[in-house]
């Protein structure tokens, strides 16, 4: 391919990266720094100096992290369990896989009659005679960290997946040749190959979690624990219309998550990255 | 390993060791795998002496590599015991049975340096860091592999890495060495070499080491006994000289190098000597099994054990059809009169076309009865 074609081939995808992607990011970044008062970084001071929107970024965080996190501890394991196929392994693929489909309205839409103060959850809990009144489970920080694992589990796991079936088998035989039971060879052969899968999981993960929005408002308390970035900008942009300030919250939310990201490829670039096989296949 | 030292590195390469001394004394009695209703290994019985070198021979599918992975650890069994040095050992997981083992695709871990992977297994068992670091430099320099001992896998040549594979083999001074087909990969050169560097190094270090290959001359070359193997079923146990001269069926002379196998006709018995025919052939060889007068057989010769000339007068005559280069010799694929190929070699020249005259010395001809008739 002569590096004329190359330009060619490209342009579809660097048309729809200018339109869908640098167009929109240029025009919020113009909106944010033309507010409606003060200069071009009033916007910024004033949700830096206010310190109820200060805190929906600890919210988001605090939910980001745990969910990127027990995304993967759970995604490790289990894809670990499954790398040489199991029985039923597509049937429980594919109820993995659902929640993907399904969409986080979907989703929190269903917990909030399965949790509810009269769901099923509850319900069951009260014939047990387990409890006596029914327990608080939605509106709550815990309420939005499972919608949100349900979420972004699957990917996780799919991802995870992708790459400890890449691990040639022959290395854990090695291994266990030379002396390595179980937990010396997952801990010195197979963490080590799946260290760059874990991080790209985590990543992964992390974004998704990053941007919730409806299971924070519905499951969720919009106005306390779980009043995340995507809260507060669209609070500025549809309740308080002023676009010039959502616009100013939305790039710090891109910011934050651009810094965790780099953080964590950082990480990745200085871990093992190269085929996970040993010797030829 | 023979007389190892306790505290010790891998021996340096010395006189050879005597077979028969020493620990690593290995004992199969009826090793049998199934899976469901496939049998893969039909009660193995083998007694390995100290030092010995073993080959399980046979083609794929044969269940040499079964054998060696139960032999491992690797895999459970479905009966039989394993012994060695008088204790048994099959209950024993792979990584409590400390044996080495050197895989087809060498194994080696991506993200380790060669010296990392062979110190993996010292590291494991906790030596101490100094231990650990002056046996993996004596195991590498076994190798010769000192100037790449901090490059990946990725970075080393296939032959390299298989000597990286073996080092991280032998620096654990294994009671029992496994090898599982470690040449295939390699191109036939390299495979020479490492061929040579393996005999070099059980004469040296008189390990008992068990090896699997589907390649005949390997096994002649390196074994000090050959297990020949065919659909989970031992055929034939010897020698290598044994088993080349004087292979025990059909099968096993087919996969030791006799190229030519006729179905003929047994016309006579004496003595051990068959005499057998076939349509434009009549030929005397040595009976091997249950050849009786009047039933079928098969006739198997080497293609260099068959005597050819240019010229029509010999006893079997033939056209030469195919004509082969190969180096100090010609090899003809020739069509007999009544029809057969034979595959022989000859050093005198030879075109398409030409008719020749071909022999064959009545002991170099193995009969054996036909398949079917009675198996040997």
């Amino acid at each position: 391919m002569s590096p004329r074609q190359g330009l060619v081939l490209s342009l579809p995808a660097v048309l729809f990266l200018a339109l869908a992607f640098v167009y929109p990011f240029g025009y919020g970044l113009f909106l944010s720094v033309t507010p409606r008062t003060g200069g071009p970084l009033a916007n910024y001071a004033a949700f830096f100096g206010d310190e109820f929107q200060r805190a929906s970024i600890g919210n988001t965080f605090a939910l980001a992290l745990p969910a990127a996190l027990l995304c993967v501890l759970l995604a490790v394991p289990l894809a670990y369990r499954m790398r040489h196929g199991l029985r039923g392994e597509r049937v429980l693929t594919a109820l993995l896989v659902v929640p993907v489909t399904l969409g986080p309205v979907f989703i929190a839409d269903a917990m909030l009659f399965y949790f509810g103060p009269v769901g099923w959850f509850n319900r069951t809990l009260e014939s047990l005679h387990l409890i006596d009144a029914p327990v608080r489970l939605l509106h709550t920080y815990g309420a939005v960290l499972l919608a949100i694992m349900l979420t972004a589990f699957p990917f996780a796991f799919l991802l995870m997946l992708g790459y400890v079936s890449g691990i040639d088998p022959a290395l854990e035989r090695a291994a266990h040749m030379l002396g390595a039971g179980r937990w010396q060879t997952f801990r010195r052969v197979l963490l080590p190959l799946m260290a760059p899968g874990i991080a790209t999981a985590f990543a992964l993960t992390f974004v998704l979690a990053f941007g919730v929005f409806p299971s924070a408002v519905l499951l969720g308390e919009p106005g306390g624990s779980t009043r995340v970035l995507s809260i507060a900008a669209f609070q500025a942009a549809y309740e308080r219309f002023d676009f010039s300030a959502g616009s100013a919250i939305a790039l710090v939310m891109g910011a934050l998550q651009l810094a965790l990201i780099g953080l964590v490829f950082a990480l990745r670039a200085r871990l093992y990255a190269g085929p996970a096989r040993g010797g030829k296949g | 390993m023979t007389a190892a030292p306790q505290e010790g590195a891998v021996p340096p390469a010395g006189p050879t060791r005597p077979a028969g001394a020493g620990p690593g004394r290995l004992e199969l009695r009826g090793v049998t795998k199934r899976y469901g209703a496939i049998t893969a290994l039909e009660s193995l019985d083998l007694s390995v002496m100290p030092g010995e070198f073993i080959t399980l021979l046979g083609p794929s599918g044969c269940g040499k590599t079964t054998a060696l992975n139960c032999l491992a650890g690797l895999l459970g069994l479905s009966a039989g015991e394993i012994w060695l040095d008088g204790r048994r050992i099959d209950g024993l997981p792979a990584e409590r049975r400390g044996f080495g083992m050197v895989f087809q695709n060498y194994a080696l871990f991506p993200h380790l340096t060669a010296r990392r992977n062979v110190a993996f297994g010292l590291e494991v068992r906790g030596l101490a860091r100094e231990q650990v670091r002056r046996r993996t430099n004596e195991a590498l320099a076994l190798v010769r592999l000192e100037q790449h001992a901090d490059r990946h896998p990725g970075q080393l040549s296939g032959g390299q890495q298989q000597r990286v594979a073996i080092a991280r083999a032998l620096v654990m001074e294994p009671r029992l060495l496994l090898m599982d087909e470690p040449l295939s990969n390699l191109d036939t050169k390299l495979r020479g070499e490492l061929r040579t560097e393996i005999k070099r190094l059980h004469q040296s270090l008189g390990l008992t080491t068990i090896y699997v290959t589907h390649d005949q001359g390997e096994a002649l070359s390196l074994s000090d006994r050959l297990v020949l193997m065919r659909d989970g079923l031992v055929q034939q146990i010897g020698t290598p000289p044994e088993v080349h001269a004087k292979p025990a069926s059909a099968f096993v002379a087919d996969f030791m190098g006799y190229r030519n196998l006729v179905p003929v006709e047994v016309v006579a018995v004496e003595n051990g000597q068959a005499t057998v025919q076939a349509p434009g052939l009549a030929l005397r060889g040595t009976a091997i099994g249950p050849v009786r007068a009047g039933g079928h057989a098969i006739a198997a010769v080497r293609p260099e054990d068959i005597a050819c000339r240019r010229g029509g007068d010999g006893p079997i005559r033939g056209r030469v059809d195919v004509v082969e280069f190969q180096g100090d010799s010609l090899a003809a694929d020739i069509v007999v009169d009544g029809g057969h190929r034979l595959y022989a070699v000859s050093s005198g020249p030879l075109s398409p076309g030409d008719l020749i005259s071909l022999d064959v010395a009545p002991h170099r001809l193995l009969v054996y009865p036909a398949e079917g008739e009675a198996r040997p």
